[in-house]
């Protein structure tokens, strides 16, 4: 397979904005979706569509159906143990937020501490913070090298007998470094602390094994891996999800209710209160299969390290443009390129390439604290995906170059 | 200018237009880029000031961006040298003649909006 078969997929690739070829580089904020997931949730809303676990009906049977095989489907991509270890949420940001509050109110208390890096997107940050707030707890911050890598050295000193969670994004928003999952998990459970990855950006690029990370919470969205918007998942090992607390009341994630005093369900559903994307979750499984056969295929594994060092080697020929997370080995980083050129405002240049037809992200990209640590007010990033091959990658050198004439 | 500035078809003609706008815009006093002259609900940093002379308004600006530098290059441009009561008066109704809110990405087209609130406000001040 090559990227061109990639992008036939893809309809919406085809799209012309200005009268330009469209070349989509915006992939880490969200991903296109395959026609295959299209497909599905056409097929899901035309098909199947009633509640879930509810009623005796056929539709709803065939409802629940897809959206409980999808649970087997996540199970099975994760290498987790058992799909009770698996509840849907919204997306990352829902997932880590059932996490901060219901471990929270669990297992955290006054004078307790909590870790996350510097190179955390807000959405692994703010819960933590909420959630200190509220139980009275601290957030002690792991730092960066200046290559952008984790000092993952001093993760060791940072835990204290009062560190209850340690929270790591699997590859930074910003800097596109494949941080050391394993070692961090080896390091914090050492000292019996469990760890929650983020895996937004992580799961489409390299989707962790649960049981071979060891990891006790994995909690990623399903839309930057090509599924529909608005659903997520949150992994959790059973041993923590059955000694938290629900994040939500509701309906079906009781087992009785009455005044006198209600009992929950098990996981997952005692995390699943109200009414359920049941129109969106299932896409996960075409999803799952397309990100399955992009990262098994050689050839296209092939040609995308090539786009990435092509990109790399004309970046850096670029002068007064410096680029954030440039790791020690090359394998260590994924094609997302996050640059500040020097007199150059982050803005203008996101402006001029989108009026090229590229579409990049441009600002603090929900990472504040990181810019604060890169002493910058913000970036331009541009991420690609399988299907930006060479084209795309020459598409967007050009337009730069042209974009910074204009610019200095 | 607002003339010279419809001649453009091409939108990143239009663009190349404000950044020659924005490169030319000189002379904003380094000691006035604080909170009080910056304007709120752009995403990039913005300074205004304003001053009376004979009667007319003269506007001074200055922003870390260079299309934003251009646009309000462009709004004081057409401003500066009128009346508070004109300018306060004015309903700024050109900016939707040459289409220039509609061509910015909402959060520009945010600060456009802001942009034009601090020269009206600055205006009304005056009257």
């Amino acid at each position: 397979m090559n990227i061109e078969q990639i992008r036939s997929r893809f309809p919406i690739l085809s799209t012309k904005v200005y009268g330009k070829d469209l070349v989509y580089l915006d992939n880490a904020a969200t991903a296109q979706r395959p026609e295959a997931v299209l497909e599905a949730i056409n097929a899901l809303v035309h098909g199947s569509n009633a509640n879930i676990h509810r009623a005796v009906h056929a539709l709803s049977s065939k409802a629940t159906e897809a959206y409980e095989l999808t649970r087997e489907a996540v199970r099975a991509y994760l290498n987790a143990e058992q799909t009770s270890e698996i509840v849907f949420t919204s997306g990352t940001t829902a997932s880590i937020n059932l996490v901060a509050f219901s471990f929270g109110e669990a297992f955290v208390n006054e004078g307790d501490e909590v870790i996350v890096s510097v190179a955390e997107h807000h959405s692994n940050i703010v819960p933590w913070q909420m959630m200190c707030e509220r139980r009275k707890a601290s957030l002690k911050v792991l730092d960066i090298d200046e290559n952008g890598e984790l000092k993952v050295d001093e993760l060791e000193k940072l835990i204290s007998e009062r560190t209850k969670i340690v929270a790591i994004a699997q590859i930074s928003n910003v800097l596109g470094l494949v941080n050391p999952v394993r070692k961090i998990v080896r390091i914090c459970h050492a000292h019996g602390v469990p760890v929650l990855v983020d895996g937004a950006q992580g799961v489409v690029h390299c989707p962790l094994d649960v049981k071979a990370t060891d990891c006790d919470f994995y909690a990623f969205s399903g839309h930057k891996m090509y599924a529909a918007t608005g659903v997520g998942v949150l992994y959790g090992k059973e041993e923590w999800l059955d000694r938290m607390p629900p994040y939500m009341g509701g309906g079906e994630m009781i087992q009785s209710v009455s005044f006198g005093g209600t009992t929950y369900a098990a996981a997952p559903h005692k995390f699943e209160a109200g009414t359920q994307n049941f129109n969106a979750v299932p896409t996960l499984v075409p999803a799952i299969d397309f990100c399955r056969e992009a990262l098994s295929d050689q050839e296209l594994i092939k040609e995308q390290e090539e786009v990435k060092k092509y990109v790399l080697d004309a970046l850096n020929a670029i002068p007064g443009l410096k680029l954030f997370g440039v790791p020690r080995r090359t394998e260590d980083k994924i094609s997302l390129f996050s640059f500040a050129i020097e007199g150059v405002h982050h803005e203008d240049l996101a402006l001029l390439l989108d009026k090229m037809g590229v579409a990049v992200r441009s600002g603090q990209m929900c990472a504040e604290p990181l810019m604060d640590r890169l002493a910058v007010t913000g970036l331009v990033r541009a991420s690609f995906a399988p299907y930006n091959g060479m084209e795309d990658a020459k598409c967007f050198t050009e337009a730069l170059r042209r974009a910074i004439n204009m610019l200095v | 200018m607002i003339e010279d500035f419809s001649m453009y078809d091409e939108w990143l003609d239009k663009y190349e237009y404000l950044i020659e706008l924005g490169k030319g815009l000189e002379g904003y006093p380094e000691e006035k880029k604080t909170e009080e002259h910056l304007i709120k609900g752009c995403q990039s940093r913005v300074w205004l000031d304003c001053s009376l002379r004979d009667g007319k308004l003269y506007f001074s600006a200055d922003s870390d961006a260079i299309i934003t530098k251009g646009i309000i290059s462009l709004l004081i441009g057409v401003y500066s040298g009128e009346a508070a009561e004109e300018i306060a008066a004015d309903d700024f109704g050109f900016i939707e003649e040459i289409g220039l809110k509609e061509n910015l990405s909402p959060t520009r087209a945010g600060g456009l909006v802001s942009m034009i609130a601090s020269i009206k406000k600055a205006a009304e001040d005056y009257v």
